[in-house]
């Protein structure tokens, strides 16, 4: 929908750079590369970002986070690093572990692969936002119940990935919960427990396996 | 002697985390998250060379990157660098980009040596050597009881095998750092680590300053396993950093830096022979190992050693055994002591010749285990295992599942000291009711400050939440590091001593004979002005040491993709006095999970050619996921009679074993190295096709 619709401050999107230039460019004959250039030169030129700080206006949890970062700075380091929102977490850097996953208009997205500049225009949620008046999110509560988290370094993002799936499908079944967690790594192996909070969060009734059976009375 | 109470309500039953909340709203405040007025980014720069003779590092240009603070190399003068990654110079600036830039101008001139990285490389005397005047195979260690040589001979059936198992990187997902402010006053760090009195001691040392002067704080932790015992190269840099640009630093090392510099599972390349006479017994077990801990053994060795070595027979108990172990150098970065040290590494090699012992005889592994187990407890649990799991239907021939896909089962057993001692921890109870516990202990993620709010309000008559449980800071009464599955055992009967003294002190002071659970508010507000304050601290008898833990495995194999999956793990395991079901079910669970790693997918890979670690990050260094999990069947054995033992090592040692017993089960075949990958799976299947035709020239093998 907003894809081929400049973004706010951007004099064009990526996506609408390609449609223009990209496919007419493919089957450009050498001459017109020249033109393509310049046209792209031009269009750039109306405005460039960087390489100092540029004043920049994000959406995050229903209110303007304003900032002055330059345009390499990701989405994950403006929320953590320039500001005081540090739930998400910066674990790997490039897209690998999900613990830097943010809501992007409802959609779950690593927030180290996305510059904070590209992240204007969309309503941002992090885990800072989910909980109302000090009231837990189900998908929260859910993790806290069935002790979906252990040393906590990875909950946010699972929470967030968690609370993405239900947005979109209320009711998931284990495989999609597996699917929608697939991108959310643990080291401490909370992954049946995540998998229980997120289907008792979704409404299903969930119970632990383990039993503790006294010793004394084994034969 | 202090004993526990007969009639229990909170303890042993499930209570949630109470920092649970905070941890998935966002509030939890991690080292790396901490932000003192005025800090600054910190970033270092690390060795491309395997090794080399650095004769300058020139930080002029990287102080004159717009933003940079303060640069400090990492030591003075001349130096060797013995690993790609190790930690040459820092940098400290007010944006993480402009680090980024700093990093990029620093010059550094050094001559090249020659390296190498591989243990089988490394031990051979014409390598380049890592430390000049040693060689870096070790002289082994030997250790030899009865006569071997002619026990083999007594024996009825002789198996030999070779096993080798990885080095495996700790990767806790907050990686290691701290965020550290040092001024005229004093240091206080803001530390990821799972010892803040060891860190304390650490900064002390390294920078001259009295233990007094250093605080260290770590009010929640991203995950140790063994590795985040010590500030580290990067804490005291983060130091001095902060003292040049006189403002806080934080340095928390990226993923890729995680994977080289700061610990790891010792590799292992186990020669073993195995002996048991006729009527089924362990009778002469030889053992010829060697392994790496890269340049040599870390100094964290908390719970347990940081060396190559570890224990033999293991579990078992063999007449007559010659045992031989080594330590290799290679030019990679040091181990430290990794959940359980040695253990897994011990187990694997062990219980995998164990199985090639039970198919040579013809009898069911669990019976050859009931046999030669020498604990009681662990022959239980095999008992109540099997039993649980379906072994005596599950378990079939070796190799003789039928289809392309084959299931095998398989099993383990595993041994762990723990106990614990040493803590102190005190009581502020205010006239409001209110009540404080403080112990400078931390929580990696186990439940120790639920555990605390468990057992004082248990002992208090109150409920979790009314406990308000401060730890993680030097500046309250000291506890010790959290290794070896030692906290819970230390922290629980400090805790039980406090607050039994406060009570008691509270009813004295107040009289009234019981002043818990109904009674407390009106107790606590006849103190009047002044809050009571009591000291405590670890009493014996509340706690023990020694757990044991059996688990079986399930697996399925295909044998022509060579894809593994754990379709299903039973795991018994005892751990006396349960304080906590709910977290110590979710300590069982990710024991499982890590073995799961080390059986499956762990496995740091050096490029011998350029000697840099091939796979620093989470596409290449596979960790398990949600989709790999499978069913999991969890029993705790409930001891209470003998207190308080730790179990977060134990249940991760078996896993891997029994995991590896059940693929060579399926396949009729053994995959006799870790990680069992889809390509070690098709070699073996490789070898057992070969190994048809080539039966008639046995002789020569």
């Amino acid at each position: 929908m907003s894809d081929s619709t400049p973004k706010d401050g951007l004099a064009v999107s990526r996506r609408a750079f390609l449609k223009t230039f990209g496919t007419s460019a493919a089957v450009a004959a050498t001459a017109q590369v020249e033109a393509v250039a310049q046209e792209l030169a031009k269009a750039n030129a109306e405005k460039v970002y960087g390489p100092g700080t540029v004043p920049i206006t994000l959406n995050v949890n229903g209110k303007p986070l304003k900032l002055e970062v330059e345009p390499r700075v990701t989405l994950l380091e403006a929320l953590r690093n320039h500001s005081n929102l540090t739930g998400a977490k910066e674990v790997c850097d490039r897209a690998t572990c999900g613990a830097c996953t943010v809501l992007l208009d409802d959609m779950p997205i690593y927030s180290c692969s996305k510059l904070a500049i590209e992240a204007q225009g969309h309503a941002i949620t992090t885990v800072e936002g989910l909980a109302q008046n000090g009231k837990l999110s189900n998908v929260q509560q859910a993790f806290v119940e069935k002790d979906a988290l252990m040393c906590g370094y990875c909950t946010p993002g699972f929470v967030m990935s968690v609370t993405g799936l239900l947005k979109k499908n209320p009711h998931p079944t284990a495989e999609q919960v597996k699917q929608a967690c697939s991108g959310n790594l643990c080291r401490c192996g909370t992954y049946p427990r995540v998998m229980q909070a997120a289907l008792q969060a979704a409404g299903v009734n969930v119970s632990s396996t383990t039993e503790v059976i006294s010793y004394a009375k084994l034969a | 002697m202090p004993s526990w109470p007969e009639k229990r309500t909170l303890i042993g039953s499930r209570v949630k985390r109470i920092d649970g909340p905070a941890k998935v709203t966002g509030a939890a405040k991690y080292p790396s998250d901490v932000q003192p007025e005025g800090w600054l980014y910190g970033m270092i720069l690390r060795s491309k060379w395997p090794k080399a003779r650095v004769t300058k590092i020139d930080l002029e240009k990287a102080l004159k990157v717009p933003g940079i603070k303060a640069a400090v190399t990492a030591r003075d003068g001349e130096r060797t660098v013995r690993y790609y990654g190790e930690e040459l110079a820092a940098v400290a600036g007010t944006t993480k980009q402009a680090c980024l830039d700093a990093l990029r101008v620093i010059e550094v001139e050094a001559k090249p040596l020659p390296f190498v990285v591989r243990e089988e490389d490394a031990k051979e005397e014409s390598s380049p050597r890592v430390w000049d005047d040693t060689p870096n195979l070790s002289k082994p260690g030997l250790n030899e009881k009865g006569d071997v040589d002619k026990a083999f001979g007594e024996c009825a059936t002789v198996v030999e095998g070779f096993y080798t198992t990885p080095v495996q990187l700790h990767h806790p997902l907050e990686t290691h750092g701290n965020t550290v402010s040092w001024t005229d006053e004093g240091l206080t760090a803001w530390s990821s680590t799972q010892g803040i009195s060891s860190v304390r001691d650490g900064f002390a040392g390294n920078l001259k300053l009295q233990h007094s002067q250093v605080r260290v704080i770590s009010e929640y932790m991203g995950g140790g396993f063994g590795s985040k015992f010590g500030q580290g190269v990067e804490g005291s840099l983060a130091a001095r950093l902060s003292h040049d640009a006189k403002a806080p630093v934080r340095i928390m090392l990226t993923r890729f830096d995680e994977a080289l510099a700061v610990g790891n599972r010792p590799s292992s390349f186990q020669k073993i022979k195995l002996g048991a006479t006729a009527d089924g017994k362990l009778h002469a077990f030889e053992l010829e190992s060697y392994g790496t801990a890269g340049i040599g053994a870390g100094g964290s060795s908390e719970g347990g050693g940081g060396g190559a070595g570890f224990p033999a027979p293991y579990i078992y108990r063999v007449p007559n055994t010659r045992v031989r172990q080594s330590s290799v150098n290679v030019n990679a970065g040091s181990a430290r002591a990794f959940r359980a040290p040695g253990h897994p590494t011990s187990s694997y090699g062990m219980e995998s010749i164990m199985d090639e012992l039970a198919v040579k005889m013809g009898v069911d592994p669990v019976e050859l285990r009931l046999k030669n187990d020498p604990s009681e407890v662990r022959r239980k649990e095999y008992q109540l295992g099997a039993e649980r799991f379906g072994w005596k239907e599950k378990y079939k021939k070796p190799g003789s599942s039928p289809g392309p896909i084959k299931t095998g089962v398989g099993c383990a057993g595993a041994t762990w000291g723990g106990g614990g001692g040493g803590t102190q921890a005190e009581a502020q109870i205010n006239p409001d009711g209110s009540i404080e516990i403080r112990c400078g202990t931390q929580d990696l993620g186990t439940g120790c400050r639920t555990l605390i709010a468990v057992i004082a309000a248990e002992l208090l008559g109150l409920q979790p939440e009314q406990i308000t449980v401060r730890i993680g800071d030097t500046q309250f009464p000291p506890s010790g590091g959290s290794g070896g599955s030692t906290t819970t055992a230390s922290v629980s009967p400090a805790i039980y001593d406090v607050c039994t003294k406060a009570l008691q002190e509270l009813q004295t002071q107040t009289g009234i004979a019981d002043a818990r659970g109904a009674n407390w508010t009106a107790a606590c507000k006849k103190l009047g002005v002044n809050p009571l304050t009591v000291s405590g601290r670890w009493q014996q008898g509340l706690s023990s040491s020694g757990a044991g833990g059996v688990q079986f495995a399930e697996v399925e194999v295909d044998t022509e993709t060579g894809f593994v999956k754990v379709k299903k793990i039973t795991c018994i395991q005892d751990g006396g006095l349960i304080v906590n079901k709910l977290t110590a079910e979710s300590q069982v669970n990710g024991g499982i999970i890590m073995g799961i790693g080390y059986a499956l997918y762990e496995e740091r890979i050096m490029d011998r050619l350029s000697g840099v670690v091939l796979n620093p990050n989470f596409e290449t260094y596979k960790l398990p996921a949600l989709a790999d999990m499978p069913e999991f069947d969890v029993v705790l054995l409930d001891m209470p009679e003998r207190g308080v033992i730790g179990i977060g090592e134990p249940v991760t040692i078996p896993t891997a074993s029994a995991v590896a017993n059940a693929v060579a089960n399926a396949l009729g075949v053994r995959v006799s190295s870790l990680p069992i990958t889809p390509q070690r799976v098709l070699d073996a299947l490789g070898k057992k096709a070969e190994s048809v035709p080539a039966a008639a020239a046995k002789p020569q093998a």
